[in-house]
Order: structure tokens, then C-alpha cells, then sequence
């Protein structure tokens, strides 16, 4: 074997870097042996279950639940009144606000939690709910965010009465919870002012849920006899639960564990804090057994973690041959009843501001406005990095329509307007740093690969043999580019609570050769007990199969903020490469010390420490290891361990080109999608399989909020989507083929040149589908039609253009 | 409330046990009998994440008592591998194919397309999707799940071969 060839051989056995290496997790989940939290049995253990609101808005007379407490197997009923002496009744949000943990005077939306019931079992549980009684007064709602802030609007937030100053600043209004503005106002208008073009569009982002397949909950264990309490949850951030969970119950953080075992799916919507939690840590510290309480999916649809809601107006200012010269933007933000959306403290209205999208815009002005209704708490990210979405959507419905207003082809009113690959790194209007990018290059390779004039070219004939009456479908092609901010974050912006936003990794080579590394993330399905080990076989030249990679334990695993925003892979993947170059420096000194040679005079070489010039003499990963537990140099401490607490520099910034096209039944409304194009550019891409695997699945749920998905109220406030049967998810049937590509350019300052990509598909995604669908209609004066794109919607939308019969 | 006595098969093993009539399958088999495989997902028939295999049928366990099942033979995922703890091929393809991410679903999925296959062994594309449209799976997108059950597909019917 040459040289060359061995050193190919050592590399492909380490499964390092850039290997689709197969998942370690399937082993146990192809054979039903997952550990999720309704998994966990534990003695004596009891079941905790909500009476719920059935209003949007109501003063609660009285509740009474003697009848409830006569039941055989129920041990207890707690209520705010029991809640409020241990000033338990109100919890923190993470953005600021406080929340009703059990409502008490009021409710303010419909699923609201109002008394925790505890009984023997889930059946008791259940039949218990039923035996309280609650006596409502029924108030009128708001469930439209422009009504919120009417002079004459009910007050929803009476626990607010007087507070003119919010978490964010001035509250202008008793339903007003922050304005943030960011840009040059003058400067804006003065652009738009003398523009030569300038289009207007309300673009509204419907209320979705993230809806995992896992519904949200917690099984919690206070042990008296040693004050120790353990959580078992769907935790996306474990570390931060703990921390809160220490702040709320006064109970000391080193005798509180939390554990997230596996979880069933996160997308955002298990990173908050729920009532949930604290009423079974209650309820355990009460009764004094271990308390589960689990969601069902109506709970989960209707009480815990919405995400979006954004109602968007945009005024893009041009000149005549589309170039961008200034974007005004103004959010009105529905945040429901509590402000408990999951992002950085100083960021109310998470990264909206990287609303300027992928463009080079030179001047840009940002008002948001976060408003009460009688609606779910949340406005979490869902697959998304703290409102990303919104505001990719936002700028790539924008570019469509002032592409409609010039007249110019959707692709290239983007490529006159791509930030250039010369620019980065590039500065941008609303303050973001961009790290890296090569967008001309992306779009190109995408436009070649659908064949992008052969399909302008085919719709046309499309539109003239519908024309001719010769068909009934319509053909829509979508473009859409994107750039994501992610890996959040540099602690000097990013914190949460007061918690920076760094990430950890901590490893412990064993002296046989094998390793065991813990991170402060926790996987939700992302294959991180699979991917990181690859980081590491890299770094240490050790076999990812010889690494255990374990997470989601507070007790074993460094502080960290945990998994969401796509920051794992930017954070905790960058954390994981220096714990492991600190593991190398130390394996250098000890492989020069058994070499006898100068710590300069050894290099690295896959999986081993050679002389330079003599690469015969080698020492191997697995003999150094050995070596660090006997025979280190004099006055080396023992051992090969690290620990990385990683403070990044900067976010990275994943983008891409999609290509989505489209049929429109116009006599159904029913939209298929023939055929979508995903090229996304992470940079340095860690395992293929995976990044391919997470593109679909962004994809799919793309898919379902781009056709099917809202969350609707009627205007007393029912929800009228509480049941999978309502709130659309797509099946394998409307599922397309996803075709995925990618091109690859680095971040500059992550260790290995990773960006993250398991939310770049749902920031992308519904953007080209809804640009396909509006597309369809462009010829007929379609500007605008609001998400999303059912078959009722799309068929109005027909209708209302004349083409129905 | 008065406990019925019920006895059924699961897994080619004898069960006999006391439970409420209106004791839901899942739950039983998630607690009775601790195979916790099968998950919960949506309690209203949508999800397939329940999904067990009773008398030749793929059943969702979150809809049928328990009572329903007396009598019957159930396999759930705990029972695909083969006795000498050999994987069943679909538990392999999932795997070689990426056709699981969170593993939430999965259990119900593999159960379902292992009835699928006993229906018709060389499905198509479109025959798959539409043969696992009562499993809902929110990581994969279901295009690696179809890849997956094509090769265990492939795979079972060229092993049938050789074996003929």
C-alpha cells in the first residue's frame, strides 16, 4: 500500500468529517427501544391532567372541585389559590413578560390552564377534569392583533394595569407589549421619497404550530429525605430549565437535575417553559411521589408554543431597472396572551431584522409592534433561528412583487440585487455581520439545474393553451433565495435570561483508545450522538464508532443553552472541535515526549503524531491515550481530557437556492407540486446523509405551512384547528420528491467551516412554494395572495380572478 | 370500575390480564405490558404513530380497546426481530436508508409497512406512499422511509427466491 493509500485507508476508517456515516441511534429506534419521557415509569408514580379554559376570554366566578376530590384515586387539585401564597401562580416568560402558571381571576385564552389535577392514573386524571366545575363570565375577545390596540379594546392583561414600561421599553397601549426600531428612519424615507419605483404589500405569516409527532411533557421526582428534585422532559434546552427551574422554586441548582431523554421531535416547540412543569414539580413536592404529566395533542395544538404570526408591511423602493435603494418595514406581532416568545433578551422581535434577506439593500428602517390577543402564548421558532422566517419570507415576497411591478423575471430582479461575493464579508443595512457567501454562484448553478428558461418557456405555453381553454391547470414556478443567521450566539448579543449563549463540550479519552465527549445540546432527532463523534474523529483521530457521544443530563454534561435556533452544529460543533484540538495539543506534547524529539518536531497525520522526516516513527491516537494515564512528560498532569466552552464571533449564515414549480387545478385549487430544487450551502458539511435527511424533512413542514397550515380563531376565540384532523400535516401522498444540491462555502470563523442546516429548508422552502403558487395567477394581475395555499384559498383566488366555472 | 379479564397473544407470547373495559390498547401494551415501542402521537387515528399489527391488520391502538383485541394475535415492534435477535429487513433498511430521524414515529411505521408488504410484496413508489399515508412522520419528509421500504422490499423477495 503507498503512502497516499494508507493515509486514504486510516482517514475512511476514522468516519470522520464528510462521511454519511449511518446513525448510532437507529439501532434503538428501529427496535422500539427509545426512551422518550411517557416511556418512564417510576413507583408509586402519579398523573397530572388540566382543566383547561374553554373561552378566549372569561372572569372565572368560581371553581369548585369537592366533587373532583371525593373521586376514588385523585390526591390532589391545585389551583392559582394554592399557587399564589408560594408566589407561584405567575412564572417568567423568556422574553421578559410573566406568565399565569394556573389562571386566576381571568382567563385569557381558550385551552388557558386552569386547575392541575393529580390522580392515580391518566383514566382517574381524566375523569377528575370533568368533575371540576368552573363558572365563567364571558368577556369579549380580541383575536385580531389589529384590534388590539383600539382606544376602546378590552383590557386582556389586567396583572399589567399601570405598567407603562415593558421588558422592551414604553408600552404605548394596555395591549401593547414593545416597539423595536432598528435602521435609519430619515434615511429610509428620504429613499423611498424620491425612488424611482417603489412597491407596497401587507404580507401576513399565518399562526402555525410546530406540531412534533412527541407532544410536550415531564415526569418530576422530589426526593424529601435529600431535597433532590430530578425532571424528566421534552426539553430542548435542559442546562436553562434547570437554571429557571432553581430561580422559580427557590430549590438550590446543584440538587436539581434535569434530564432530557429522547425527545420525539422539538422544531421549537419544546424550548419554553410550561405550566405543565411547574404544576408536576409541585405536585411532587406536595404529594411527595413522582408526578407525570403529558400532553395531548389538543393540548399541545392549543396551548403550547405557536410560532409565527407576523403581519407584515413592506415598502420597497427601486429604480427602474430593479435595483434596491431602501426597505421600510413595519410588523404588527400577535403574541397571544403572554409574551412568551423564545428569543435573546435584546432581540424582542428575534433576528427580524435580517429582513434585508440575501441583497445588497443600502439603506433600511424596522418597526415592530408585539401586541396582546386572546390567543396560545408562544411565538417560538419553529424550525427557524428567532423569526428568520418571518423575515425571509417577508423579502422574498417583496422581491416578487416589485419584479411584478418592473415587469423583470423573478430570478433576475435576485441576481441584479445578490449581495456580491466580493462583499462578504458584508455589512448589512439592519446591522448583521454576514460571514461568508457566494450567491451569484448558487443561483446560477440552481437556474441550470430546473432548466429555468426551459420552464418560463413551458409556462408560456401553458398560459396560452389555458388560454385556448385547452387545459385547466395553471403552471406557477417559484424562486427563492435565502440567507439564514444562525448559531446563536456571540454572548456580547445573545442571551436568555441573563444566560449567554455559548455552547460546551466536554471529552474524556479512555485509555484503551476510546473516547466519551458530552455537549450542553440535546438531539431531537438531529443525529448529534452520530455527527459529533464525526467532528471528533477528525479532530482526534479517533473512530467516530469508538467516541460515545452523550447529551441532555445535567448532571454529567457541561453547561450549555441547548438545541434550536440551528445553533448545535455553530455552537456545540465548534465547542466539540476545540475540546478536541486541546485533547491533540496535549497528545502532541506526549507523543514527542515517547518519540524523544522536540513537541515541535512531530506533526499530525490522521489518527497519529509522526516525526517530521521520519514518518516511520509514528505514535498512534490510541497509544498516546494509553500513554496518558503511565508515561506522561515530568510535570504533565495525567489524563487526556477537555473541556470547551465556546463564545462564537460571530453568527454563521447558511443560504440557498430553491426552485419550486407548481400545478394549479384551477377548478379545485388543488396545488402539486411537480417539482422542487433545494440547493443549500452550509459550508463545511459533516455528514451528507444527514444534511440530505434534515432538507427533506424542512421541506415537508415547509410544505404544510405553505399549503394547509393556520392556526385560526373565530372571533370569540375558539380555535378552530385543535386536532390533526383540522391542522393539516402532510402525508407521504403530498410529499414530492425533494432534489437536493448543495455548493459549499465555509464559514470563516467557525473551526471547521460549518454553518448549520437543519432549519435552512422551512426558511427556504415556504417562500419558493408560495412564490410557485402566486406565480401560477401572475399573468392574470395576481400581485399578493396571503399563505396559506389551500385548495379553499387557491380556489378563491381563481374565482376571484374570473377563471372558475 | 369493574376489571374484565383479557387474553390475547402479543408477540407469539400468552397474555392474560385484568383491565378496565375501557382501557385503550396502547395503553395497555405501553403499561400492562411495558412495550413501549408503539407511541402516542395524536389520540385521534391521524398520526400512526400507535400503529400494531392485530390478526393480520395494521390497527391504530389508540382507537381500539383493549377489549376489542381479546382473542387476537398482536405483533408490535418489540416483535420484528426475528427469535435469535437477527433484525427484521425493514429494521435494517430503515437504518442503511436514513428513514428515521427522532424515531418517534418509527415503531409505527415499520409495523405499517411490514403489513403493507405482507399485503403486497413489490409495491411502487406511489403504492408505498399511499400504503403509509396514515403514519404521519414530521423529520424525514418520507422520502428516505419510501427508499427504505423498497429495499426491504427488494431484499425480502430476493431472500424468498433464493429460499425457493
Amino acid at each position: 500500500m503507498s503512502a497516499a493509500e494508507d493515509t486514504v485507508a486510516r482517514k475512511q476508517k476514522l468516519e470522520g468529517l464528510g462521511t454519511s456515516r449511518k446513525r448510532v441511534e437507529d439501532a434503538r429506534f428501529t427496535q422500539g427501544k427509545g426512551n422518550y419521557v411517557d416511556d418512564i415509569k417510576l413507583p408509586n408514580m402519579l398523573f397530572g391532567d388540566f382543566v383547561r379554559s374553554q373561552y378566549g376570554h372569561a372572569r372565572i366566578k368560581s371553581i369548585k372541585k369537592e366533587a373532583a376530590l371525593a373521586l376514588p384515586g385523585v390526591k390532589a387539585v391545585i389551583t392559582a389559590a394554592e399557587l399564589k401564597p408560594l408566589k407561584l401562580d405567575y412564572m417568567p416568560t423568556l422574553a421578559g413578560d410573566v406568565q399565569a402558571v394556573l389562571a386566576g381571576d381571568k382567563v385569557l385564552f381558550q385551552g388557558q390552564e386552569i386547575a392541575f389535577v393529580v390522580a392515580e392514573d391518566r383514566y382517574i386524571a381524566a375523569d377528575a377534569v370533568e368533575l371540576v366545575e368552573v363558572e365563567y363570565e364571558e368577556l369579549p375577545a380580541i383575536t385580531d392583533p389589529n384590534q388590539s390596540m383600539a382606544a376602546n379594546a378590552p383590557v386582556l392583561r389586567e396583572d399589567l394595569a399601570g405598567k407603562t414600561e415593558g421588558a422592551h421599553g414604553k408600552r404605548k397601549h394596555h395591549n401593547h407589549i414593545f416597539t423595536w426600531e432598528t435602521g435609519d428612519a430619515a434615511a429610509t424615507a428620504k429613499a423611498l421619497a424620491s425612488a424611482e419605483v417603489v412597491a407596497k404589500e401587507l404580507i401576513v405569516y399565518q399562526r402555525v404550530h410546530p406540531c412534533p409527532i412527541e407532544t410536550c411533557g415531564c415526569v418530576a421526582s422530589m426526593d424529601k429525605i435529600n431535597g433532590h428534585l430530578t425532571v424528566w422532559g421534552t426539553f430542548q434546552a435542559p442546562h436553562a430549565v434547570r437554571t429557571v427551574a432553581s430561580l422559580i422554586s427557590g430549590i438550590p441548582e446543584h440538587k436539581i437535575r434535569i434530564i432530557s431523554p429522547d425527545i420525539g421531535g422539538g422544531f421549537g416547540n419544546k424550548v419554553g417553559v410550561y405550566p405543565g412543569y411547574i404544576c408536576s414539580i409541585v405536585a411532587s413536592i406536595v404529594t411527595g411521589v413522582p408526578v407525570k404529566w403529558i400532553e395531548d395533542r389538543m393540548e399541545n395544538l392549543i396551548a403550547t408554543a405557536f410560532a409565527r404570526d407576523y403581519h407584515m408591511t413592506g415598502e420597497i423602493a427601486a429604480t427602474k431597472d430593479g435595483r434596491i435603494t431602501a426597505l421600510r418595514c413595519h410588523v404588527l406581532a400577535d403574541h397571544g396572551a403572554f409574551d412568551a416568545c423564545a428569543d435573546p433578551t435584546k432581540y424582542p422581535a428575534g433576528f427580524f431584522n435580517i429582513c434585508t434577506g440575501s441583497y445588497d439593500v443600502p439603506v433600511a428602517h424596522l418597526t415592530v409592534d408585539g401586541v396582546y390577543t386572546n390567543k396560545a402564548p408562544g411565538g417560538v421558532a419553529y424550525r427557524c433561528s428567532f423569526r428568520v422566517t418571518e423575515a425571509s419570507y417577508f423579502i422574498e415576497r417583496m422581491m416578487d412583487v416589485l419584479a411584478r411591478k418592473l415587469a423583470l423575471d423573478p430570478a433576475e430582479i435576485r441576481r441584479r440585487n445578490l449581495i456580491k461575493k466580493e462583499q462578504f464579508p458584508y455589512r448589512s443595512a439592519l446591522g448583521w455581520e454576514y460571514d461568508s457567501g457566494d450567491y451569484h454562484t448558487a443561483l446560477d448553478k440552481a437556474l441550470k439545474a430546473v432548466d429555468y428558461a426551459g420552464l418560463r418557456e413551458e409556462q408560456r405555453k401553458n398560459r396560452d393553451a389555458f388560454q385556448r381553454g385547452e387545459t385547466r391547470s395553471l403552471m406557477g414556478i417559484g424562486v427563492a433565495f435565502f440567507t439564514e443567521i444562525v448559531g446563536a450566539g456571540p454572548i456580547k448579543n445573545c442571551d436568555i435570561l441573563g444566560l449567554g449563549m455559548f455552547d460546551s463540550c466536554e471529552i474524556r479519552v479512555h485509555p484503551t483508545g476510546s473516547a466519551i465527549a458530552r455537549l450542553g445540546t440535546i438531539s431531537q432527532g438531529q443525529g448529534h450522538a452520530t455527527t459529533f463523534a464525526q467532528i471528533l474523529a477528525s479532530e482526534i483521530g479517533i473512530p467516530a464508532a469508538n467516541i460515545t457521544v452523550e447529551e441532555g443530563d445535567t448532571d454529567t454534561a457541561p453547561y450549555g443553552l441547548g438545541t434550536y435556533g440551528s445553533r448545535s452544529t455553530p455552537v456545540a460543533g465548534a465547542a466539540t472541535a476545540m475540546a478536541g484540538r486541546k485533547i491533540r495539543a496535549k497528545a502532541q506534547m506526549i507523543a514527542a515526549y515517547l518519540l524523544e524529539v522536540h513537541d515541535d518536531d512531530v506533526e499530525w497525520d490522521v489518527d497519529r503524531f509522526k516525526v517530521k522526516g521520519a514518518p516511520e516513527r509514528f505514535k498512534t491516537m490510541a497509544e498516546i491515550a494509553f500513554a496518558a494515564y503511565n508515561k506522561v512528560p515530568p510535570g504533565m498532569e495525567p489524563g487526556l481530557e477537555a473541556v470547551s466552552y465556546y463564545d462564537p464571533p460571530n453568527m454563521t449564515y447558511p443560504f440557498g437556492a430553491y426552485i419550486c414549480v407548481v400545478d394549479i387545478d384551477v377548478d379545485t385549487g388543488v396545488t402539486a407540486i411537480r417539482r422542487f430544487y433545494a440547493l443549500d450551502d452550509c459550508g463545511t458539511r459533516i455528514n451528507p446523509m444527514i444534511i440530505e435527511g434534515q432538507v427533506h424533512g424542512g421541506l415537508t413542514e415547509a410544505l404544510g405551512i405553505a399549503l394547509g397550515q393556520d392556526m385560526g380563531y373565530d372571533a370569540y376565540g375558539n380555535m378552530k384547528n385543535s386536532t390533526l384532523l383540522d391542522y393539516f400535516m402532510p402525508t407521504a401522498v403530498e410529499t414530492p420528491v425533494w432534489e437536493t444540491d448543495f455548493t459549499t462555502t465555509p464559514s470563516p470563523h467557525h473551526p471547521i467551516g460549518a454553518k448549520g442546516v437543519g432549519e435552512s429548508p422551512n426558511v427556504g422552502g415556504v417562500s419558493a412554494i408560495s412564490n410557485a403558487v402566486n406565480d401560477a395567477f401572475a399573468h392574470l394581475g395576481l400581485v399578493h395572495t396571503a399563505m396559506p395555499h389551500d385548495h379553499w384559498r387557491v380556489w378563491k383566488t381563481a374565482q376571484k380572478l374570473g377563471l372558475t366555472r | 370500575m369493574a376489571k374484565m379479564h383479557v387474553k390475547l397473544t402479543v408477540n407469539g407470547r400468552a397474555v392474560e390480564a385484568l383491565a378496565e373495559p375501557r382501557t385503550l390498547l396502547i395503553h395497555f401494551l405501553r403499561e400492562e405490558l411495558r412495550l413501549t415501542g408503539p407511541h402516542i402521537g395524536c389520540d385521534t387515528s391521524h398520526c400512526g404513530a400507535c400503529t400494531v399489527d392485530l390478526d393480520g391488520k395494521s390497527v391504530k391502538s389508540c382507537t381500539l380497546f383493549v377489549a376489542q383485541a381479546n382473542g387476537g394475535s398482536l405483533r408490535t415492534i418489540e416483535g420484528m426481530a426475528a427469535a435469535d435477535g437477527s433484525l427484521h429487513p425493514l429494521q435494517e433498511a430503515f437504518r442503511e436508508h436514513h428513514g428515521l430521524q427522532c424515531g418517534f414515529c418509527t415503531p409505527g411505521m415499520i409495523t405499517r409497512a411490514y403489513r403493507l408488504l405482507q399485503e403486497n410484496p413489490d409495491p411502487t413508489e406511489a403504492e408505498i406512499r399511499q400504503g403509509i399515508s396514515g403514519n404521519l412522520c414530521r423529520c424525514t419528509g418520507y422520502q428516505n422511509i419510501v427508499k427504505a421500504i423498497r429495499a426491504a422490499a427488494e431484499r425480502m423477495s430476493s431472500t424468498k427466491e433464493a429460499a425457493e
